[in-house]
């Protein structure tokens, strides 16, 4: 039921339509309940609706806070940052 | 796929699995729930649960749409395909819920019910502009998510001056389910279900914002993370709720800050607030009468409202006696502690609605999880 899925939008249509491109497939969504989107934005499709844009910088943070972490699992185990009581 | 496929590496979930092991207090149980189907489905199907350490322990919450839809709602739509002879238009989930008289929308359809699956609202309304002889009913449920997209259906219906168009709503509203949930005695009371913190919607939140979610950590002192549905995102939901937890905070936290701002889709809102009001109850299954926890359309869009077009009146219907699907929405039980799970029970032919919707906590233990209760036992020969 939410199954919502990132899609990039490859073609803006009249009628607040646009074209988006899921991993090679093309589909027909409505884009009214979202402002200003241009080609190449990355938008969250849900039952046909893009709900959302995807901020890529935020994106890109996200990833990077994961790497992060990743370098320092890897290594000696440090404690963890706490507030000082 | 860009924004799916780097939200699933493997080495990196269990690096994060390697820091929550060693961020955990040996000494603490640790009980989150996630509230969203979505979660739950990705807890089962990517083996989070084992990568999670002992003590942390997954609560699965009411965040199914279609788990959460009473018997009494499903009657409603088949009751206007087979006596009143109207299409009824709906999500595919919702086809093989199980209703009264050991009837559900797809063994209605059988009898001979006008009822089509859709894949969205607008198509329900393409529907409608096609067949200008018969009435069209959309039989919307859904959460915060679909809500928007059922609304925009209903202005595009006033604006092109359908009147063959109308929607049974049965949209519910995640908020007031959470706060159902915290006052429920179950966990009120010390030790029955004990909950230390939220995974908060993923899509949900990206039409209401994180801004909602704090009066629970202001009023009720629960952390809240709201997290993408990607395996790594749940993963780096549930440390940041063990690291509020070790840290004695409660706050909303927004991993899944890519889509999701502090105030959410404004012109969504906007809309939704235009053709919807508030309703003063409505029945959850699991959950019983909610107050204030769905929407219905708003009088100057009457018509396109089909409770009042059809003169419908609701009916509760109890659950199968043998279901524990109540129980399992309010994170009472587990699917396993259920009688006839995996046996009378299953996706193929589900008896409750845990089972219908692959979100719902049954149908994913039973799809990824079952052979996880069975003991390996290897014997040498």
């Amino acid at each position: 039921m939410c199954l919502a899925i990132p899609a990039r939008l490859v073609e803006l249509l009249p009628g607040e339509q646009a074209i988006v491109n899921l991993g090679g497939i093309r589909k027909t969504i409505s884009i009214a309940l979202i402002d200003s989107v241009e080609v190449g934005d990355y938008v969250i499709v849900h039952v046909g609706h893009a709900i959302g844009k995807i901020d890529p910088e935020e994106a890109a943070r996200t990833l990077a806070m994961f790497g992060e972490l990743a370098e320092a699992g890897s290594e000696p185990v440090s404690p963890p940052m706490k507030a000082a009581a | 796929m860009k924004y799916i496929d780097e939200f699933r590496d493997g080495d990196i979930a269990r690096k994060i699995g390697a820091r929550l092991a060693e961020e955990v207090q040996p000494a603490r149980q640790y009980s989150f729930m996630e509230f969203c189907g979505g979660h739950t489905h990705a807890i089962s199907r990517y083996g989070i649960a084992e990568m999670l350490p002992p003590n942390v322990r997954m609560v699965h919450g009411p965040g199914c749409p279609v788990c959460v839809l009473p018997i009494g709602r499903i009657d409603l739509a088949i009751k206007l395909a087979l006596e009143f002879g109207v299409i009824v238009c709906t999500y595919g989930d919702t086809m093989r819920v199980p209703a009264s008289n050991s009837l559900s929308l797809v063994k209605a359809k059988a009898r001979g019910g006008d009822i089509r699956m859709v894949y969205s609202a607008a198509d329900a309304l393409e529907i409608a502009r096609q067949n200008p002889e018969r009435e069209v009913v959309f039989f919307a449920i859904g959460f915060e998510t679909t809500t928007p997209p059922t609304a925009l259906a209903i202005r595009d219906a006033q604006r092109a001056q359908l009147k063959n168009f109308s929607v049974l709503c049965c949209h519910v509203l995640t908020p007031s389910a959470i706060t159902h949930i915290l006052e429920s005695p179950e966990v009120r009371q010390y030790g029955t279900v004990p909950i230390d913190g939220f995974v908060g919607p993923a899509h949900v939140s990206i039409v209401i914002g994180s801004q909602p979610y704090e009066h629970f950590s202001d009023e009720y002192r629960k952390p809240v993370v709201i997290a993408g549905f990607e395996p790594l995102d749940v993963m780096q939901a549930v440390l940041m709720l063990v690291r509020q937890v070790n840290e004695g905070r409660a706050e909303v936290e927004n991993e899944f800050s890519r889509v999701v701002s502090r105030e959410g889709n404004l012109q969504a809102q906007a809309l939704v607030s235009e053709i919807f009001e508030l309703r003063t109850t409505f029945e959850w299954r699991g959950l019983g009468e909610v107050p204030y926890s769905a929407l219905k359309i708003r009088p100057s869009y009457a018509q396109f409202d089909a409770e009042c077009r059809f003169d419908l009146r609701y009916q509760p219907v109890a659950d199968n006696k043998a279901c524990e699907c109540g129980a399992i929405l309010r994170g009472v039980k587990k699917p396993t502690d259920c009688k006839i799970f995996g046996t009378v029970c299953t996706p193929e032919n589900p008896v409750g609605s845990c089972m219908v919707s692959s979100e719902g906590a049954c149908a994913a233990h039973y799809s990824y999880g079952r052979f996880r209760d069975i003991p390996v036992v290897v014997e040498s020969i």
